[in-house]
């Protein structure tokens, strides 16, 4: 069992307004923690992408709902986790798109593929609607 | 309000900051307004610090209208932060990207030699 070792914990509403302090806050815990650039924009990158689907499609354009973000050192990996309590998802639906077809929207889940090593929903707890976790093997330094 | 400015036969709209699901509706209105009043248009890139793929996605449909209008659309400037992401969603060879307005007056993109 991998010992986790939570960096942060986030609670904020669903509004897009909120979501340049969200990444200010992900900036600054990675940084903390002395990680390099490329992964503090990796992220960066996805922890936004995944809340903009949490904001737009699963408390959608109707409501407001709280969003709780974790981040979790792992040691070689981190591990990041976004909690919402909208109705569930169907994550059957939720597919990186095509990118030989170019148009506007869609582009979200494709770039958490690319930055992130792993993503997953997982099975939620009675009053949760979504858990979504992704982790990301740390990059070495190489003057380490 | 995103600032505006004309060059030569281009329009050009200055993104800056980070354009984000917050900023994107903005920055979308704008590009979409000159492409409906017909203006060859530049997007410049060089003082954006985020984009997220609501940003991108504004870009997407402005090439796309500009292309089926047959007007002009391309990218001026584009920050490292900007070129990251076109890159994740491999738009990088897509749209139109020039490192100056010069250049872009003058056809000459970004990468290709000659």
């Amino acid at each position: 069992m991998e010992k986790e070792t939570l960096l942060l914990e986030l609670h904020f509403p669903s509004r897009a307004e909120r979501l340049q302090a969200v990444r200010n806050e992900v900036r600054e815990t990675m940084s903390r923690i002395h990680s390099l650039p490329c992964d503090v924009d990796c992220a960066v990158i996805a922890i936004n992408e995944a809340c903009m689907n949490i904001i737009q499609h699963a408390y959608g354009a109707q409501q407001e709902g709280k969003i709780i973000l974790q981040i979790f050192d792992l040691g070689d990996d981190l591990l990041f986790r976004l909690i919402d309590f909208a109705s569930p998802v169907d994550t059957s639906k939720i597919k990186p798109r095509d990118l030989e077809d170019i148009k506007p929207g869609g582009l979200g889940v494709h770039m958490i593929h690319e930055v992130m090593d792993e993503c997953r929903f997982l099975k939620c707890p009675e009053g949760v609607g979504n858990i979504f976790q992704m982790r990301k093997r740390k990059t070495r330094n190489p003057e380490q | 309000m995103y600032p505006v400015r004309k060059e030569g036969r281009f329009t050009i709209i200055e993104l800056n900051g980070e354009v984000d699901l917050y900023y994107s509706p903005k920055a979308r209105e704008q590009i979409l307004a000159c492409l409906n009043d017909r203006l060859n248009l530049l997007v410049d890139l060089s003082r954006v610090e985020y984009i997220d793929s609501s940003g991108v996605a504004s870009l997407v449909e402005g090439y796309q209208l500009a292309r089926d209008a047959g007007i002009e659309f391309g990218l001026v400037g584009v920050s490292p932060a900007a070129m990251q992401v076109l890159q994740l969603a491999k738009l990088d060879q897509v749209f139109p990207i020039y490192d100056t307005v010069a250049d872009a007056l003058e056809g000459r993109r970004a990468g290709v030699q000659g």
